[in-house]
C-alpha cells in the first residue's frame, strides 16, 4: 500500500518557501497544484518544458501538407475545373485553405493532446484531492513511493513548513 | 520573491571618439557612393533621386516605428519594455530630422512622381489632381511631420522630466498622449503611404496599401530596436536587459513578419484573382522584370524569420537574434526598393549597384548620430518609472 500526503497554503510566496525548504531536506515533491501559474515555480521544481509546441509544429506541418496535396490532387487530376480562366494548378488560390487547415490541425492537436496528457478529457475521472485548488488553495502533494521517509515523517515534514490541512491517504495504487 | 531582485548599475553611455569616427567613415562611404552615382555611373537622374527618396523614407520609418511601439506599450501600460524605453525615445526623436532628408529630394520630385508633370497628364491622372497636386501634397507632409514630431518631443519631455521630479500623473499623461498618437497614426500612416509610395505608380491603387507599408515600417523598426538593444547590452549600458526582453522583442519580430506576409499575400492574391488590368499591371511589371527580387522579398521577410525564430531558444540568443534582425532589415529595404524603383525608375534603368548598396551607409550613419546624441542626453533607463523594477525582474512563463 502506497500513500500520499498533501496540504495547502493560502499564499503563493509561502508555497514557494515551503517547496524550497522541502527540497533542501531532500524530499521529492510529487506535484504542486495552484489556481493560477505561479512565477518561478517551474524553475524551482525543475519541470521540463512542455512538449506542446512540438505537437503544434508537427500537426501544423501535417495539416499544411495534407491540405496543399489534396487541393492539387483535386484540381489537377481528380476533378479539374477551369475557374476564372486560371490554370488548373493555381497555387495562390490554394494558400488560404492551406493556411487555415494548418491552423486547424495545430489547434485541434494541441487541445486533444493537452486534454489526454492532463487527464482532463471527456470520460476521465480527475483525481482532485481538494476542490479549493481552483479557488485559493496552493497544494503540495508528496508521495511515499518516491521518498525514503515513512508517511508519518512526511506528514511532519509538510506540517513543519506551515502547510494547512495536512492529510495522509492511501491511494491503493 | 521581491527580495531577490538585483538592479545592476549601468556603465554610463558616452558618445565617444571611436564611435564618431566609425560613423564619419560610414557617412563618407555613402557620400562617395552618391558622387559615384552622379558623376561616374551614368545612372539616369531618376535612379539617383529615387534612391535618396527610398533612404529618406527608411530613415523616417525607423523613427515612426519606434514611436508607435512606445505608444502601444504605454497605452497598454506594459511593463517589460521600460528597460529599452530610452532606445525608443531616442529613435522617435529622429522623426523631425527626416524632414530635412525629404526636403533635400524636393528638386527631384519630378523624376520620382509622374503626377507632378501637370502639363502632360492623361485623363486618369487629371481626375486625381484634386488630391495629387504639389501644394496639397506639401501641406499634408507638413501636417504629418508636425503631428508626429509633436508627439515624439512631448512624450520624450514628459519621460525625461520624470527622472528629476517624479510626478503622480506621469503614467496617466504618457498613456493619454499615446492614445491620441495611435488614433492619429492610424490615419496618417495610411495617407502618408499613399502620398509617398503608392502615388509613384499613380494609376494603380490598393486599399490595403497603407497597412502593408505600416507592417513593413514596424518590422524594420523592430529589427533596428533589437540590433541596438543587443549592442548596448553588450557594452553593459543596459545591464538589466535580460534574455527575457530579447525573447519578447523576438516574438514581436516573428509575429509582425508573419503579419507583413499576410498583407503582402492578401494584396497579391486579390489582384491576381480578379485579374483586372488596371490593377494587375503593378504586379506584371514586378514579376516579369524583377522576378528574383520579387521572390527573394518573401524569402527574406517571411521564410527567414518564420524558420529562424520559431523556437524559444533562438529568440533568447542575442547574436543570433541580431543576425536575423539584420537579414530582415535588409529584406524590408528590398521591399521598399520593389515599391519604389519599378515605378520611379523603370525596369530598364533600375539595378542594384554601388548606389543602392553604398548610399544607405550615409543614412545609417546620420540615423545613428542623431540617435546617439539623444540617447546620451538622458539616463540610459528611466529609473523613476513606476514599473522599472518590474521590467528588470519579469519572466516569460
Amino acid at each position: 500500500m502506497k500513500s500520499i500526503v498533501y496540504g495547502y497554503f493560502t499564499d503563493e510566496n509561502d508555497l514557494l518557501e515551503a517547496v524550497k525548504k522541502l527540497q533542501d531536506d531532500g524530499i521529492r515533491i510529487e506535484d504542486v497544484r495552484t489556481p493560477f501559474p505561479v512565477h518561478g515555480l517551474d524553475a524551482i521544481l525543475k519541470l521540463p518544458r512542455s512538449g506542446l509546441p512540438k505537437v503544434a509544429f508537427i500537426a501544423g506541418l501535417a495539416g499544411g501538407v495534407l491540405a496543399l496535396w489534396f487541393q492539387i490532387w483535386v484540381f489537377t487530376s481528380a476533378w479539374p475545373l477551369v475557374i476564372g480562366g486560371k490554370p488548373y494548378l493555381s497555387l495562390p488560390a490554394f494558400i488560404p485553405v492551406t493556411f487555415e487547415v494548418t491552423v486547424l490541425f495545430a489547434a485541434f492537436a494541441m487541445v486533444i493532446v493537452f486534454l489526454v496528457r492532463s487527464n482532463l478529457g471527456p470520460g476521465s475521472v480527475p483525481d482532485i484531492l481538494d476542490e479549493e485548488v481552483t479557488d485559493d488553495h496552493f497544494q503540495i502533494i508528496l508521495s511515499e513511493k518516491h521518498n525514503k521517509l515513512s508517511d508519518t515523517e512526511l506528514v511532519n515534514a509538510l506540517a513543519s513548513t506551515g502547510a494547512l490541512g495536512v492529510q495522509n491517504i492511501n491511494t491503493g495504487k | 520573491m521581491k527580495e531577490n531582485i538585483q538592479i545592476r548599475d549601468a556603465v554610463p553611455f558616452n558618445f565617444g571618439k571611436n564611435l564618431k569616427k566609425a560613423l564619419a567613415i560610414a557617412a563618407a562611404i555613402g557620400l562617395i557612393a552618391l558622387l559615384w552615382g552622379i558623376f561616374i555611373s551614368q545612372a539616369p537622374a531618376s535612379r539617383i533621386w529615387a534612391n535618396m527618396w527610398m533612404n529618406a523614407l527608411m530613415f523616417l520609418f525607423l523613427g515612426l516605428g519606434a514611436l508607435f511601439f512606445w505608444a502601444v506599450n504605454a497605452l497598454g501600460e506594459s511593463t517589460w519594455q521600460i528597460n529599452i524605453q530610452r532606445i525608443l525615445e531616442a529613435m522617435a526623436l529622429t522623426i523631425p530630422f527626416s524632414l530635412i532628408l525629404f526636403v533635400v529630394t524636393f528638386p527631384g520630385l519630378g523624376h520620382i512622381f509622374e503626377w507632378t508633370h501637370t502639363e502632360h497628364l492623361d485623363r486618369i491622372l487629371q481626375e486625381k489632381t484634386p488630391y495629387l497636386n504639389i501644394p496639397f501634397w506639401i501641406l499634408r507632409m507638413v501636417i504629418y511631420f508636425a503631428l508626429w514630431s509633436f508627439f515624439a518631443i512631448y512624450l520624450r519631455r514628459v519621460s525625461v522630466r520624470n527622472d528629476f521630479e517624479p510626478r503622480e500623473d506621469y503614467l496617466r499623461r504618457i498613456r493619454n498622449t499615446s492614445g491620441w498618437f495611435i488614433v492619429i497614426f492610424a490615419i496618417t500612416s495610411s495617407t502618408s503611404a499613399w502620398d509617398w509610395l503608392m502615388s509613384i505608380d499613380a494609376h494603380w491603387f490598393s486599399t490595403l496599401y497603407g497597412w502593408y507599408i505600416f507592417s513593413s515600417l514596424f518590422v524594420s523598426a523592430l529589427a533596428v530596436i533589437i540590433i541596438i538593444t543587443v549592442a548596448l547590452r553588450h557594452y553593459n549600458i543596459l545591464p538589466n536587459v535580460t534574455s527575457e526582453h530579447l525573447h519578447d522583442l523576438g516574438k514581436y519580430l516573428f509575429g509582425f513578419s508573419i503579419f507583413w506576409t499576410y498583407l503582402w499575400f492578401s494584396q497579391y492574391m486579390l489582384i491576381w484573382y480578379s485579374n483586372i488590368p488596371e490593377e494587375t499591371f503593378y504586379y506584371v511589371e514586378r514579376v516579369r522584370h524583377f522576378k528574383t527580387l520579387f521572390y527573394l522579398n518573401v524569402g527574406l521577410n517571411f521564410l527567414v524569420p518564420l524558420l529562424a525564430l520559431m523556437t524559444r531558444n533562438s529568440k533568447r540568443q542575442p547574436l543570433f537574434l541580431a543576425g536575423v534582425s539584420i537579414v530582415v532589415l535588409m529584406g524590408h529595404y528590398l521591399d521598399l526598393y520593389l515599391a519604389i524603383m519599378p515605378g520611379a525608375v523603370g525596369h530598364e534603368a533600375a539595378a542594384i549597384g554601388v548606389l543602392e548598396i553604398g548610399l544607405p551607409f550615409f543614412y545609417i550613419a546620420a540615423f545613428l548620430a542623431v540617435f546617439f546624441v539623444f540617447f546620451g542626453k538622458a539616463k540610459p533607463v528611466p529609473e523613476n518609472h513606476p514599473y522599472f523594477i518590474e521590467s528588470s525582474s519579469y519572466e516569460n512563463i
